[in-house]
């Protein structure tokens, strides 16, 4: 890495790109593709591939200087998993082909992905995952079953985990791919979720065919792959920069506004969680400044545990504040949202959409294990299968 | 001390509520009324009320009622907060019942223990008792009102009094509120002309206090059988759903939270016998039973059905499992009649314990 000191003048490169395009006039598509080339859509990447190889705690000083002369960013809530969990996954294990012909369209959000991963039979226990892949050839032929794919009707592409060997425990059985969303075979059922949108789908594969140069890491190092997306997918959940980002900001900014839901009971309650949202923030803060590498590890487990409890209490609390508006909803009717929304619609919608959070990227029970376990270095649950190979193993 | 058990008779009226639900109302039925609203839900009112009386429950046997008390109507309400049927029997035969009661009234009352027509007290849904004020021409969101035939709302009169009137459907108007919990769906009602006096003065304002109080001392008890249904049916999925090879049950972490949801249960249950004891009789306690229950239930209700989502992983978060019914009715249950908050306000009043 290098220090802070050689590194190139971050404020430089940002007015570079801010002169040779100018966000008012420029395509947002377009703008996103200069970002990237110009090395400043991840710093912590590789020259070449959107980065610049700096350390991930100074990309915040790019995206402040970015927002400050109102560039526009790339579309995390339709390009969330792409963005936090695909990218990161191919600069650490996709081949160098791969990285020049995924990354660009993924940060222009010109390509949007999705993540194969859950199936009916393995969420929690991730690895126990039955989609099978089976080589032909230079490729391989596909068939299972994915549920609770977000997005996956807007998707161009996905990161897929599949079964590539049954005689083996399962941690070593999987192999990590990338499968174009149009490809014959595949079907995107859609799946309604509590908040009456059909946020997420059932997809599925029946003998889809995906070439070998799409499979990232090497046979049977599934398990691997997908443990760096996971930690990934962890940091992008639990992340919030500014004070009063997330969801207190808008129960904040109802209080400002609202006398008529000001006593003293909600009062202490407010600025109960203000606390503990402006406490964990710093935390992560601490957290991303201290990630040198590019790749988070288990302590990010923490911070998504901590953002899912307080995303659902603070959104509990709105409802309370104001219990006439908590009582009604925006509107019920079945609709298959382009991106993912916490923050959206009304304080109804955020309060069972937030009911997600400690689910969706791993739940709070499993986040609690992996801190317990693998940063308290606690000793693990009995585990029934381990060293049995996957097919023999009772489900 | 109050009865905090349940007696034969409860238990005998139990199992036929619970048995005409299992006939009459289907599993589905719940979720269907997000997407259609309009859909006709008065078989199973008509099935409980016809068969069982429940219109009537709460009111004299001289007013064609079943006589009964707010004890049983607490069992009634268990059974109705496990399936979160879509009745009026909280709305009318309990809340708008009692403020007919409590005023005397004896014009409306036996069509309305006949289960022929069914009523609504016009205020907002999150009134309680001593914290209301009339209605000057129209309220929201009102529960039980889209579905009434009569409308039993507090307004003022000549000379400034508090007036309880009874209106007609022709003289309401009503706006149907989307709302968190369409199995209770809310409105807003707009009142026209002037309607026909129940009660006025103190009279009329105490029995507005009255009806919010029961509503206050039985909602509860709805709180506790969804509550519990929640619990039963997440024990259930966690000794059949296997990840890591083995039932999600055998997990301490879940073993612990379920073992903790079983004894905030056990409080609930507590806290809401005791209400709807001290409401049946009479006892000088029954405000602070009122609060106090109102103020645990709640939040125990919510937490439940957010277990129930969260240990159901996935699943959890679809329409296709009934859980979310029973979320969107525990959450909006816990605004209903006052929030917690404004109940351990009350209650510091109440049992001396200023917060200056
Ligand atoms: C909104 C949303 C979006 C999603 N999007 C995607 C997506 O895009 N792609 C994708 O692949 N998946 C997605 N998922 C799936 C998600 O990753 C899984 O739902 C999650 O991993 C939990 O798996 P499960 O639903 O099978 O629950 P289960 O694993 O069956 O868990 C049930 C309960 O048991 C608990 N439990 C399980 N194991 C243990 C243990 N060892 N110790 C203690 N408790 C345990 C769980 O915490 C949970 O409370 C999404 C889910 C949601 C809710």
């Amino acid at each position: 890495m290098p220090d802070q000191q050689q590194s190139p003048d971050l404020r430089q490169r940002v007015d570079e790109l801010l002169a040779s395009h100018d966000p008012a006039t420029t395509e947002p598509s377009e703008f996103l593709g200069a970002r990237f080339d110009a090395g400043l859509a991840w710093v912590h990447f590789p020259e070449g591939k959107g980065g610049l190889g700096l350390s991930r705690g100074r990309q915040e000083e790019v995206d402040a200087l970015l927002e400050e002369a109102g560039a526009p960013g790339p579309d995390l809530g339709r390009n969330s998993i792409g963005l936090g969990m695909a990218a990161p996954t191919m600069v650490a294990f996709g081949t160098e082909e791969m990285q020049q012909r995924y990354l660009r369209p993924l940060f222009t959000c010109t390509d949007i992905w999705c993540q194969l991963f859950s199936e009916p039979g393995a969420g929690s226990d991730l690895a126990a995952v039955a989609t099978r892949a089976v080589p032909d050839g230079d490729e391989w032929v596909v068939d299972g079953q994915k549920v609770w794919t977000s997005g996956a009707h807007n998707a161009d592409f996905a990161i897929l985990v599949a079964r590539t060997d049954t005689s083996v425990p399962k941690h070593a059985g999987l192999t990590y791919f990338i499968v174009d969303m149009t490809d014959p075979g595949i079907e995107i059922r859609p799946l309604r979720q509590i908040t009456g949108e059909a946020e997420f789908n059932e997809v599925f594969l029946s003998g889809v065919r995906i070439h070998d140069r799409n499979r990232v890491g090497a046979v049977g190092e599934g398990w691997k792959v997908a443990t760096t997306t996971l930690n990934n997918e962890r940091v992008a959940i639990g992340a919030g920069n500014d004070r009063e980002a997330g969801q207190i900001g808008l129960v904040a900014e109802r209080w400002r506004r609202d006398p008529s839901v000001r006593t003293a009971g909600n009062h202490t309650e407010l600025m109960q969680w203000w606390v503990e949202t402006e406490v964990t923030r710093l935390a992560g803060e601490r957290l991303r400044q201290g990630l040198e590498a590019g790749q988070p590890g288990p302590e990010s487990s923490a911070m998504k545990l901590a953002f899912a409890h307080q995303a659902q209490q603070v959104t509990g609390f709105a409802l309370e504040l104001a219990p006439e508006e908590g009582l009604t909803y925006h509107d019920w009717t079945m609709v298959r949202p382009e991106g993912g929304s916490f923050l959206g619609h009304g304080p109804g919608f955020r309060y069972l959409r937030a009911k997600g959070n400690s689910i969706e990227g791993g739940t709070s029970e499993i986040m609690r294990n992996i801190v317990a376990e693998r940063v308290l270095g606690l000793p693990p649950e009995h585990r029934p299968d381990k060293g049995i190979p996957f097919k023999d193993v009772p489900r | 001390m109050t009865d905090l058990l349940y007696t034969d008779v409860e238990e005998s009226l139990r199992s036929s509520v619970r048995s005409t639900l299992q006939r009459s109302l289907d599993e589905g039925l719940a979720a269907r009324l997000y997407d259609e609203p309009g859909t006709d839900v008065s078989a199973v009112w008509q099935a409980l009320a016809g068969q069982i009386g429940l219109a009537g429950l709460l009111v004299p046997e001289s007013l064609g009622g079943v006589g009964a008390g707010p004890r049983e109507a607490a069992v009634v309400l268990e059974e109705l907060g496990r399936t979160v049927a879509p009745t009026p029997f909280l709305t009318s035969a309990v809340i708008a019942t009692t403020a007919l009661l409590a005023a005397g009234d004896e014009t409306h009352l036996p069509a309305l223990a006949a289960g022929e027509r069914t009523a609504a007290l016009v205020l907002p849904w999150t009134a309680r008792r001593g914290a209301w004020s009339p209605v000057q021409g129209s309220a929201e969101p009102v529960a039980g009102a889209l579905t009434a035939d009569l409308f039993v709302v507090p307004t003022t009169g000549e000379g400034g009094v508090t007036s309880l009137r009874a209106y007609e459907p022709g003289d309401v108007e009503l706006e149907a509120i989307t709302s968190l919990d369409m199995t209770r769906p809310l409105a807003r009602v707009t009142v026209r002309g002037e309607g026909s006096e129940i009660a006025s003065g103190q009279a009329a304002e105490a029995a507005v206090d009255a009806a919010l109080a029961a509503g206050a001392a039985l909602l509860p008890s709805e709180q506790l059988g969804l509550a519990q249904w929640c619990l039963e049916t997440t024990v259930e999925y966690a000794k059949t759903r296997v990840q890591f090879a083995r039932p999600i049950g055998s997990f301490q972490a879940i073993k612990h939270r379920l073992a903790d949801l079983y004894l905030l249960l056990v409080n609930t249950q507590a806290a809401a016998r005791y209400a709807a004891g001290t409401l049946a009789d009479d006892d000088p306690d029954q405000h602070v039973a009122q609060a106090l229950a109102q103020a645990f239930c709640g939040d125990a209700a919510v937490r439940a059905a957010e277990e129930a989502l969260q240990l159901h992983g996935g699943i959890g978060m679809t329409w296709e499992h009934p859980v979310h019914t029973r979320l969107k009715r525990a959450k909006s249950d816990q605004l209903a009649l006052g929030t917690p908050e404004r109940h351990r306000a009350d209650l510091a009043g109440l049992v001396d314990l200023p917060a200056h």
